[in-house]
């Protein structure tokens, strides 16, 4: 296994090139925050982004950012916050924040801003990527608004690297709040705190994330407000999370370490984090299942998308006991444990996705395996 | 009918004549004999869309009443080899909705049935003739579908979908590909797939929304609606010159101010709109901004009080706060009549579409100022400022021999001017035809393959709107005309961006 990290775009996109004239699989990796996502084969040629480590461009005044994709994703956030912005986007970054902006884009991974902000496909306005054939393509571009050509950053973003490599990220940024505020309730029962959630979820309230944490028959649900009212907002969330019902409710002004815990439970190094989407409504039973599987789990109420980190002898059962409608996904999970990330797809679409990657990497060296179907 | 280019999927497609009878015999029997069109005199309502310069008749307009009627015309389009576009209420203004020579256009009107309201789940499931407006109107007044293109009393679901519209709110909201989550596509093939966005696997919802028509047909569309705001609060605030303005805008959002919409108005738009549909706007300014906050009442409270202070602080001789609906809805009213207004001063108008990032707005603006004069036509500025998406209005005269070409070549020379800034060739009207040449200033070769790359995945035949988004040589004799009214504008029914 060859282990190599080019020092620039054309460099990469030659290496890609020679691999797939050999037929030879190539594995791309960013900081390797998540291992799981790229088990390299004895053969397979590693190539890493680590040596593109630098900022294209940010001009504060556009609420733009370019990075190259091996810059890590919290030493971005750092350089924008010193001119009062951010990317709203807030996924785990696995130890010594080691993730890069790259990987996240190209695992489509976020964190409980995804309430409001959406995932990395919302706030990528234009990628660079490297494709096997060797050739350097742009897509998007660098304002906030665009709708030249295909909308193809969307298309690479969360297609963990099955298309080819991505070399640069432009993204949207936003103002850093001037102050956050977190709501927390708290519920004993499935349906309480679906109704709850649901209850929020349809009110005007604006809310940055609303969450929802459970283990063990007990749970309850946080809520984020932002902005130069953030204090007296929160007053509002509160009353609103007591007419829904849940109990104990606090308000807490410092509350970052209250998310920093949500992202940490969607990963583990022990256990096996099952990512479940399907229609918000279904939340009762995705808690009733997290109990049945002995499992933790934190979710994006409101958007349908939980975690759960279950013993690897229950990822089996939990797809089992799945309700109909719902997908069931397996991130993280320890180097020793196999499991099948995608379980069985019998989606229709899945051809329409071979057919795309036959066209951006018809050696199929990028990446094979990682995508949904085995592609 | 061949297309050429060096790029893949549209290299040298030649199109086999098709014996015309028997494919329109085909439609009929799928269709019913009332809804295929074949008559010349009565295809001329389905030759352009909302970009009247380009115009072509069809070899039909056939209009399907269920998405397994789509499905059968696409199916006899592609055994035919028939190209084909797909038309929702043809307000589109980039020529997207062509026909082709030869081709059949399917009409979606018919398919206007909103299918599902579901506000436990947020999301509402329509067909794609349903318009834009409607949908908002099925979950008010507790929710709202954010994306507004101008147009959106009349502009269908299906016609946004194709091309990722916007509108004036989406600074704050974000566009149509921000709120698509399910679509069942007919492919080129007539094959039927089901794409959501909770599905594992490539966001393939992302890469057709804003296709134009090119990877196939939505003939059911999922959208996430979201609660309707607290409170509204519309401003308008006076400049003595658009690069104040431009600058307050700037001031205004890095300080954490996020308006859901921030409109612009120069000087000349501002009079004529003003004079056309009166809404309380100073005359005797040089630029209008027009900034609109929502959200919870605390939020747009103390959002008002720091947007007044940096207006102010930015030069502004003025500002007013609309008192009340009524108010509001009429500063609305006279910037959308901008357009409208401007085509009844001036013979003739050409409406571009760019895109700069925001802090070349005030420098770009000198530059449009620097070429109207030197091509000797005046331009009028009108855009969505938050998003630094320019709508530069030339005047000209088409009575005027040569004036009609230049008028273009200064509209091309904005776009350059956008492009040399960061920019891009469109906002939110998309490539179509008219645009088509402009992608390679934006997109290299290699960029551009890409882009075909995608389409041959999911049209590898190239019947989908061929011609499209991905540029081709311009054919002979296709020299756009002067500016023309639409029937829906002339009737009042739809403005323009």
């Amino acid at each position: 296994m060859d282990f190599l990290t080019p020092d620039s775009f054309a460099g990469f996109a030659a290496e890609l090139a020679v691999a797939a004239g050999e037929g030879r699989p190539v594995r791309i990796i960013g900081g390797g925050s998540k291992p799981w996502a790229a088990p390299a084969s004895d053969d397979a040629l590693v190539l890493g982004t680590e040596r593109f480590d630098w900022t294209v461009e940010h001009v504060p005044g556009d609420m733009t950012a370019v990075f190259a994709a091996g810059v890590p994703f919290a030493r971005a956030q750092a350089e924008l916050a010193v001119s009062g912005q951010r990317m709203a986007l807030d996924p785990p970054l696995g130890l010594n924040d080691r993730a890069t902006i790259g990987g996240v884009v190209a695992t489509g991974d976020s964190g409980p801003l995804a309430h409001r902000y959406g995932t990395p496909r919302d706030q990528v306005l234009g990628l660079t990527v490297a494709l096997s054939d060797g050739t350097i393509a742009r897509s998007g571009s660098r304002v906030i608004k665009n709708v030249a050509g295909y909308d193809l950053p969307k298309l690479y973003a969360g297609s963990f690297g099955t298309l080819g490599g991505i070399l640069a990220v432009g993204v949207r940024l936003r103002a850093l709040p001037r102050a956050t505020a977190t709501i927390l309730g708290g519920a004993a029962d499935p349906d309480a705190l679906a109704a709850a959630v649901a209850h929020l979820a349809r009110a005007p309230l604006e809310l940055e994330a609303l969450d929802v944490a459970w283990r063990s028959g007990r749970g309850g649900v946080l809520a984020q407000v932002a902005g130069t009212v953030a204090t007296r907002r929160a007053d509002e969330v509160a009353f609103a999370m007591s007419d829904s019902g849940l109990g104990t409710i606090d308000i807490a002004d410092e509350d970052s370490e209250f998310w920093e815990r949500q992202r940490g439970l969607q990963r583990s190094d022990t256990r096996v984090v099952v990512l479940v989407t399907g229609p918000r409504g279904a939340l009762p039973s995705v808690l009733r299942l997290a109990d049945a599987c002995d499992a933790t789990m934190v979710g994006r109420a409101a958007l349908g998308v939980s975690y759960l980190t279950v013993d690897p002898e229950q990822v089996a059962p939990l797809r089992a006991a799945l309700p109909a409608g719902m997908h069931a996904v397996v991130l993280d999970r320890p180097g020793d444990v196999e499991i099948d990330t995608w379980g069985a797809v019998d989606s229709p679409s899945v051809g329409l996705m071979r057919a795309v990657k036959a066209q951006f990497d018809p050696a199929g060296v990028c990446n094979p395996g990682l995508m949904v179907g085995g592609i | 009918m061949s297309l050429e280019g060096s790029l893949r999927g549209v290299r040298q497609i030649t199109y086999e004549p098709v014996e015309a009878e028997q494919l329109l015999a085909d439609l009929r029997r799928i269709c019913g004999d009332d809804h295929v069109v074949s008559d010349p005199h009565a295809l001329s309502v389905y030759d352009s869309d909302g970009l009247r310069q380009y115009r072509q008749i069809p070899l039909a307009a056939v209009l399907p009443g269920s998405a397994d009627e789509v499905v059968a015309v696409v199916r006899c389009c592609a055994a035919s080899g028939v190209p084909f576009v797909a038309r929702g209420a043809g307000t589109g203004l980039s020529g997207g909705a062509l026909p082709h020579v030869g081709g059949v256009v399917i009409v979606l009107s018919r398919l206007r049935k909103i299918i599902s309201v579901d506000l436990a789940e947020a999301v509402v499931v329509a067909e794609p003739g349903v318009t834009n407006l409607a949908i908002s109107a099925a979950v008010g007044p507790s929710h709202v579908y954010p994306p507004d293109p101008s147009s959106q009393l009349v502009c269908t679901i299906g016609g946004n979908v194709a091309e990722n519209a916007g509108g004036a709110h989406c600074f704050k909201y974000g566009f149509t590909t921000n709120y698509v989550v399910g679509l069942d596509v007919v492919l080129a093939d007539g094959t039927l797939v089901e794409l959501r966005r909770d599905r594992p696997g490539y966001d393939l919802i992302g890469a057709f929304v804003g296709s134009e028509g090119t990877l196939g047909i939505a003939v059911r569309i999922h959208l996430r609606v979201v609660p309707a705001a607290e409170s509204v609060r519309t401003v308008v605030a006076f400049f003595d010159d658009v690069a104040a303005a431009a600058d307050a805008v700037t001031s205004v959002i890095s300080a954490a101010v996020v308006p859901a919409a921030v409109e612009l108005m120069d000087a000349l738009a501002l009079r004529a709109a003003e004079t056309a549909v009166p809404g309380g706007y100073r005359l005797d300014a040089g630029a209008a901004l027009l900034v609109e906050l929502d959200g919870p009442l605390l939020e747009t409270a103390a959002g008002l009080e720091q947007l007044l202070e940096l207006c102010l602080q930015g030069g502004a001789r003025d500002v007013r706060v609309a008192a009340g609906v009524g108010e509001r809805e009429a500063l609305w009213a006279t910037r959308k009549a901008a357009f409208p207004a401007m085509t009844q001063l001036s013979p003739a108008c050409y409406l571009q579409d760019g895109v700069v990032p925001r802090s070349r707005l005030a420098d770009v603006l000198e530059a449009i100022e620097r070429l109207s004069a030197e091509y000797g036509l005046a331009v009028a500025n009108v855009f969505h400022a938050g998003d630094g998406n320019l709508h530069p209005l030339v005047c000209y005269d088409p009575g005027v021999p040569g004036e009609g070409d230049r008028a273009l070549e200064l509209a091309g020379a904005i776009l350059r001017e956008c492009v040399a800034r960061g920019g891009s060739i469109t906002g939110e009207h998309g490539v179509g035809v008219d645009k088509s040449a402009f992608m390679s200033e934006m997109f290299s070769h290699d960029d551009l393959d890409s882009f075909a790359r995608l389409r041959c995945a999911f049209d590898p035949a190239g019947l989908a709107n061929p011609g499209k988004l991905i540029p081709t040589p311009r054919l002979c004799g296709e020299r756009p005309g002067p500016y023309q009214q639409h029937p829906l504008e002339q009737s009042g029914l739809a403005t323009r961006f």
